[in-house]
C-alpha cells in the first residue's frame, strides 16, 4: 500500500504542514534547545565541574555574573547542573516512552486482531495498571527496587505502557472494520502481511502523537519520583529532587527552586505543543476524540 | 410586477479559500414578488446556496465577504442596516428558512416543543417588537404562551403531524425525515412571514416523499400569500410547484422566466442545455460539454462562454446585461436563442 | 431496551469485571511488595535487628507462609473488611484510612468544583471569541497548566503567597482545633456549626492546594470545553437557529452549550480521577492530612500492608467512578434514552 516513496511523500507533506504551526514550531524549539542543552551540556555550561565538585563557601549566592542562576547549598552552580540535569531527563523520558511503546504497541494488536479470551485478558490486563493513577504505581515500584536512574525508567514504563496497547488496539479494531482490509483478509492474506501492510501504517500516526505527548507526561512523573527521592540519587543532577532539595532554603533561596521548574516546564510545553501540533496535522479527528483520560 | 417583496441588485460575494479568493456571486440580480414562488435553479456550486445565504444573512463570517451590492426588503437594504435590528425584526419574522438537511437542523438534546415554543417566544406574531435589542429578561407572558401554543398545533394539524401535542413532547430523532420537514415548514410558517427561503427542501429525502412535501409547501404558501425562494438543482421540483424560475451559471444569473415560458421557450443557451439534458424516457443523457469553470480565475465577461456554441468576442469582454425577450422573461445573453427547445442538437 | 434496563445491564457488566480487575491490581501490588524487595520483613525490622528477632517478626506478621496462601489469606480477610494492620501506626489500615478519607475528599471536591464553575464558561467564550486576546491568553495559559510540575506549582505559590505576601498559612489543613465533627469536611461542618472563624481559617489553608490542585483540571476543561463549543457551533442547528434570527444568548448558552456539555459532563467525571491522583503529590507539598501523604508515605516507609490496602482503596474508587461516567453519559444524552 505504501510504497517507500509513498511514504516519504507523506513524510515531506506532514512536514510542511507542521511548519505553518507557529506554536508546533515553537514547541520543536524548544525540544531542540533541550537537546543541544543536553549533548552541548560541557560546552556551554560556566562550571561544568560543578555536578561533582562542592565549594561550601559559595553555597547559596543569588544570581551574579559568575553563577547565572545562582548556587544551591553545596555551592554549585545552578545553571550548569541543570544543563546536565536536560541530560538525564532526555534520557529518561526517551527510554521509558521508547519501551512503553515497544511493549505496548504489539500487544495492542494483537489483542485488537484477536476477537476471543486471548484479546479480553490482554486489555483486562492493561485496564489493571490503568485502575490505579500511573504516579501512584510508579511510586510503588520505584520504591520497592530502590532509587536509581534504571529502576525511574522501569517503573514509567511499567506504568505507561498500557496507553500505547490501548492506541494500537482501538485502531486495529477499526481498521479491521474496514472493507478493504475484509476483502484482502478473505483473498487469503495471511495475518501477518495484513499487519504490515495495512495496520501498521494507519496507525503510524495516532502512536506518534501519543509518543510525543507521553514524553511530556512520562517527564513530569519523573520529576515527581525525583521530587520523592525515588530518583536517581545525589550527586545526579535531576530536576525534581534538585526542587525537592531547595525547599528548606525557601523563601530566601528562591532560584534554587524556581530554575529547575521552570526547565521542566519549558521541556513538557515543547513537547505538548509539538504533540498537539502533529496530531493537527497527522489527524484532526483525533482532535475531538481525544479525552481527559489522555492526560 | 408590483412593487417587488424582496429586490438584490448587484450582489458580489467572495470566498477565501485555499486556493485564492473565489468570486462566488457575480453581481447578481434578483427580484421576488409578493405571493410568488420563485426556483432558483443551476448545477452544484452555481451560487444559489450562497445567494440564499446572503439574503438570510448567514454567510461564514470568517471566510465569506460581501463585496459589494444590495439585498433590499420592503425596501430596505438589509446589508447597510443595523445588524441587531435585522436579527430581531426581519430573520425569523419577515423572512423565514427551510434548511436542506432536516436530520441535523434540530438540537438533539432537546424536546421538539422547546425548539418551537423558543421560536414563538422571539418571534411569534402576536410579540411585540420589543424595544431595542433582545434582553435575556425578556418574560414570556402567559397569555401569549396559549395563543402561541394554540396556534403551533393548528400549524402542525396543517402540515399534517398526526396527534400533535404528543409530538411536541417527542426528540427530534423520533420523527422521520419527511416528518421533520414538515416541522420545519410549519417552523417556517408560524411567525408569518413574508417570505420563506427554502434551500434544497427536499433534496436530503427519500425520492417518493419529495412531491408530498413540496405539494404541501406549495399549497401552505398560496393559501396564505407567502413568498418562496426556493433553491434547487432539479428542473422538475422547480416546475412542479414555482410560478417562475431563475437559472444561475457560476455566480451570475443568465435566464428569468414564468414557468410555463421557461420550458417551452428557453432563450439562453445554458438554458436549453440544462432542459436538453434531462433524462428522457428513452433514457437518453445529453451532457453539456465542458466543465463548470473555477471560481477562483473565473472566465471573464459571461462565464458559460468557454462552453457555449454561439459565444462571441462581446461574450468574452462583458457580461452581458438582462433583456426582456417578453412579459417578465429576461435574459441575460448576447445570443438569445429563438427557436423552440430540442431543435438543437 | 428500555432505558433502566440498559443501565442495569451496564452496571451488572462493570460489576462482573470489578472484582477481576480488583484482583489483578491486588496481584500486581502484592508481586512487587513480597516478591521484588530483598527481604522486606528484614527492611521493616531495620538495621540493628538481630536474625532471630527478624524471624520472630516474620513469623509474628505472617510472611515465612508459601506465597499463595499469604495472597489467598489477604483477599479472605479483605472480603471481610479487613485490611490489615499498618506496620508504622500499629492500627487497622481501614481505620486509618477513614480517618483520612474526608480530608482528600474536600480537597479534591474543591478543587473540582473551582475547574468547573471557572473552566466551562472561559471555555464557552474562548470559544465565541476565537482567536480575540482571551483566546490567545487562555490557549497559553491551558497548555502551560499541563506541562507546569505540580509539586512546583504548589511550592511557587507557596513562595509567593505564604512566604512573601503572608496571606494565606504554609501548610496543613488547620491551625487549632477543628470544628465539631458532622460531615468530616471542615469547611462544611464550620458552616453547619456556625464556628465561622474556623470556617475562615480552613478556607485559607484550602486556597493554595486546591489552587495547585485545580491548576490542570482547569486547563483540561477550559480546552475540551472550547473545543466542543466549537465543533458544535459548525451544527446546522445553530446555522437554522441563526437564520432564523434567534437571539445570540439563547443559541450560545442554552442550545450550543447543551450539546458541548455532553461531551462535558464525562470528562467532568473522568477529571474527578485525575485529581485524585494528583492529589497524591500535592498533599505531599502541603502536608495534607489525606490519603495521599498516607499512601507516600507508607510506601516510603515499606508499610507494604497499608500500600496494599491504598490501592485497594484507589482501584475500587477509580471503577466506581468509571462506571459512574458511564451512567451519567447515559442519562445525560437523550440519544440513549430512547431506544
Amino acid at each position: 500500500m505504501s510504497s517507500s516513496k509513498g511514504a516519504s511523500t507523506a513524510v515531506w507533506f506532514v512536514l510542511r504542514r507542521l511548519t505553518r504551526d507557529r506554536s508546533a514550531l515553537l514547541g520543536f524549539a524548544l525540544i531542540v534547545a533541550l537537546l543541544l542543552a543536553a549533548l552541548l551540556a560541557p560546552v556551554l555550561s560556566t562550571h561544568p565541574d560543578d555536578v561533582f565538585e562542592l565549594h561550601p563557601s559559595e553555597r547559596l549566592r543569588a544570581p551574579s555574573r559568575a553563577h547565572w542562576l545562582g548556587t544551591d547549598r553545596m555551592g554549585a552552580d545552578v545553571y550548569s547542573r541543570l544543563l546536565f540535569g536536560a541530560r538525564i531527563t532526555i534520557l529518561i523520558g526517551v527510554i521509558a516512552v521508547g519501551a512503553s511503546l515497544i511493549v505496548g504497541v504489539p500487544v495492542g494488536l494483537v489483542a485488537g486482531y484477536y476477537h476471543g479470551w486471548v484479546s479480553d485478558l490482554l486489555m483486562r490486563v492493561s485496564d489493571v495498571f490503568l485502575a490505579v493513577p500511573q504516579v501512584v504505581l510508579a511510586i510503588a515500584i520505584a520504591q520497592t527496587l530502590g532509587p536509581s536512574l534504571p529502576n525511574v525508567i522501569l517503573a514509567l514504563s511499567a506504568t505507561y505502557w498500557p496507553w500505547f496497547a490501548r492506541v494500537a488496539y482501538a485502531e486495529t479494531r477499526s481498521i479491521q472494520k474496514e472493507v478493504f482490509v475484509e476483502s484482502t483478509a478473505a483473498l487469503g492474506a495471511s495475518p501477518w502481511r495484513l499487519t504490515a501492510l495495512h495496520v501498521l501504517p494507519n496507525i503510524a500516526s495516532p502512536i506518534i502523537v501519543r509518543a510525543s505527548i507521553g514524553m511530556g507526561f512520562t517527564i513530569l512523573t519523573a520529576a515527581a519520583l525525583g521530587f520523592l527521592g525515588l530518583g536517581p540519587p545525589p550527586p545526579t543532577p535531576e530536576w525534581g529532587r534538585t526542587i525537592a532539595e531547595s525547599r528548606e532554603f525557601l523563601p530566601d533561596a528562591w532560584w534554587y527552586a524556581t530554575a529547575p521548574g521552570l526547565a521542566i516546564f519549558l521541556t513538557v510545553m515543547g513537547f505538548n505543543l509539538l504533540g498537539d501540533g502533529l496530531r493537527d496535522v497527522l489527524d484532526p479527528r483525533l482532535r475531538r476524540t481525544h479525552t481527559a483520560r489522555d492526560e | 410586477m408590483s412593487e417587488p417583496l424582496l429586490s438584490v441588485r448587484g450582489l458580489h460575494v467572495d470566498f477565501v479559500t485555499d486556493r485564492g479568493v473565489a468570486l462566488v456571486l457575480d453581481g447578481v440580480n434578483l427580484d421576488i414578488g409578493p405571493g410568488e414562488v420563485v426556483g432558483l435553479v443551476g448545477e452544484s456550486g452555481c451560487g444559489k446556496t450562497t445567494l440564499a445565504r446572503a439574503i438570510l444573512g448567514i454567510l461564514p463570517p470568517g471566510a465569506a465577504r460581501i463585496r459589494g451590492g444590495e439585498v433590499r426588503y420592503r425596501g430596505q437594504d438589509l446589508l447597510r442596516a443595523d445588524p441587531i435590528a435585522v436579527n430581531d425584526r426581519v430573520r425569523g419574522r419577515g423572512i423565514t428558512f427551510i434548511p436542506q438537511d432536516p436530520f441535523t437542523s434540530f438540537s438533539p438534546v432537546f424536546p421538539v416543543q422547546t425548539q418551537i415554543m423558543d421560536l414563538m417566544k422571539w418571534k411569534s406574531p402576536r410579540a411585540g417588537n420589543g424595544d431595542g435589542a433582545p434582553s435575556p429578561f425578556r418574560r414570556y407572558p402567559r397569555e401569549r404562551y396559549r395563543a402561541d401554543r394554540e396556534a403551533v398545533l393548528d400549524t402542525l394539524r396543517a402540515v399534517q403531524i398526526p396527534e400533535p401535542a404528543r409530538a411536541l413532547r417527542r426528540l427530534p430523532h423520533e420523527f422521520s425525515g419527511g416528518q421533520r420537514q414538515r416541522l420545519m415548514i410549519a417552523m417556517a410558517l408560524l411567525p408569518r412571514p413574508d417570505l420563506i427561503i427554502a434551500d434544497e427542501p427536499t433534496t436530503a429525502l427519500d425520492v417518493t416523499i419529495q412531491a408530498q412535501i413540496l405539494r404541501l409547501l406549495r399549497t401552505l404558501v398560496k393559501e396564505r400569500g407567502v413568498s418562496v425562494l426556493f433553491t434547487t438543482h432539479d428542473l422538475g421540483t422547480a416546475h412542479e410547484i414555482c410560478d417562475r424560475i431563475v437559472v444561475m451559471y457560476a455566480g451570475q444569473e443568465v435566464e428569468a422566466a414564468p414557468t410555463a415560458a421557461f420550458f417551452s421557450h428557453p432563450a439562453h443557451p445554458y438554458t436549453r442545455r440544462l432542459l436538453a439534458s434531462v433524462p428522457t424516457p428513452d433514457g437518453e443523457i445529453r451532457d453539456i460539454p465542458g466543465e463548470v469553470p473555477s471560481l477562483v480565475e473565473p472566465p471573464a465577461g459571461c462565464r458559460f462562454h468557454p462552453r457555449c456554441d454561439y459565444a462571441s468576442a462581446e461574450c468574452r469582454s462583458a457580461r452581458p446585461a438582462p433583456r426582456m425577450r417578453a412579459a417578465a422573461h429576461a435574459v441575460s445573453c448576447y445570443h438569445p436563442v429563438d427557436a423552440p427547445p430540442g431543435s438543437d442538437a | 431496551m428500555g432505558l433502566a434496563m440498559r443501565l442495569l445491564a451496564l452496571a451488572l457488566h462493570r460489576l462482573a469485571w470489578f472484582v477481576p480487575t480488583l484482583l489483578g491490581l491486588l496481584l500486581v501490588t502484592f508481586v512487587i511488595s513480597r516478591v521484588i524487595p530483598a527481604d522486606p520483613v528484614a527492611l521493616v525490622a531495620g538495621e540493628t535487628a538481630t536474625p532471630a528477632q527478624v524471624e520472630a517478626l516474620r513469623r509474628q506478621l505472617g510472611f515465612d507462609r508459601p506465597l499463595p496462601v499469604q495472597f489467598a489469606d489477604y483477599v479472605a480477610r479483605l472480603a471481610r473488611g479487613d485490611m490489615g494492620t499498618s506496620i508504622f501506626t500499629r492500627r487497622p489500615i481501614a481505620e486509618d484510612l477513614a480517618h483520612r478519607l474526608p480530608a482528600t475528599i474536600e480537597l479534591t471536591l474543591a478543587a473540582m468544583v473551582v475547574s468547573v464553575l471557572v473552566g466551562i464558561p472561559l471555555g464557552v467564550l474562548s470559544a465565541l471569541w476565537r482567536n480575540s486576546l482571551l483566546d490567545h491568553a487562555l490557549r497559553v495559559a491551558t497548555v502551560s497548566g499541563l506541562a507546569i510540575a505540580s509539586f512546583w506549582l504548589g511550592i511557587m505559590l507557596q513562595l509567593l503567597f505564604a512566604m512573601r505576601l503572608g496571606w494565606t498559612p504554609l501548610n496543613g489543613r488547620l491551625q487549632g482545633f477543628p470544628p465539631r465533627s458532622i460531615t468530616g469536611f471542615y469547611l462544611l461542618d464550620a458552616v453547619l456549626t456556625g464556628d465561622w472563624p474556623t470556617f475562615g481559617g480552613a478556607l485559607l489553608h484550602l486556597a493554595l492546594p486546591a489552587a495547585t490542585l485545580a491548576f490542570p483540571a482547569l486547563a483540561t476543561l477550559v480546552r475540551f470545553t472550547r473545543a466542543g463549543v466549537l465543533d458544535v457551533m459548525q451544527s446546522n442547528f445553530v446555522l437554522y437557529e441563526r437564520a432564523m434570527g434567534l437571539p445570540r444568548f439563547v443559541i450560545v448558552w442554552k442550545y450550543i452549550l447543551r450539546s458541548a456539555l455532553t461531551s462535558t459532563v464525562t470528562q467532568v467525571g473522568l477529571l474527578f480521577g485525575i485529581l485524585l491522583a494528583g492529589a497524591v503529590v500535592t498533599e505531599a507539598v502541603f502536608d495534607w492530612p489525606g490519603i495521599g501523604t498516607y499512601a507516600v508515605n507508607s510506601i516510603l516507609r515499606s508499610d507494604y500492608n497499608a500500600v496494599m490496602g491504598f490501592t485497594v482503596w484507589a482501584g475500587a474508587i477509580f471503577i466506581v467512578v468509571n462506571l459512574l461516567v458511564d451512567v451519567t453519559h447515559t442519562l445525560v444524552d437523550p440519544r440513549e434514552r430512547v431506544s
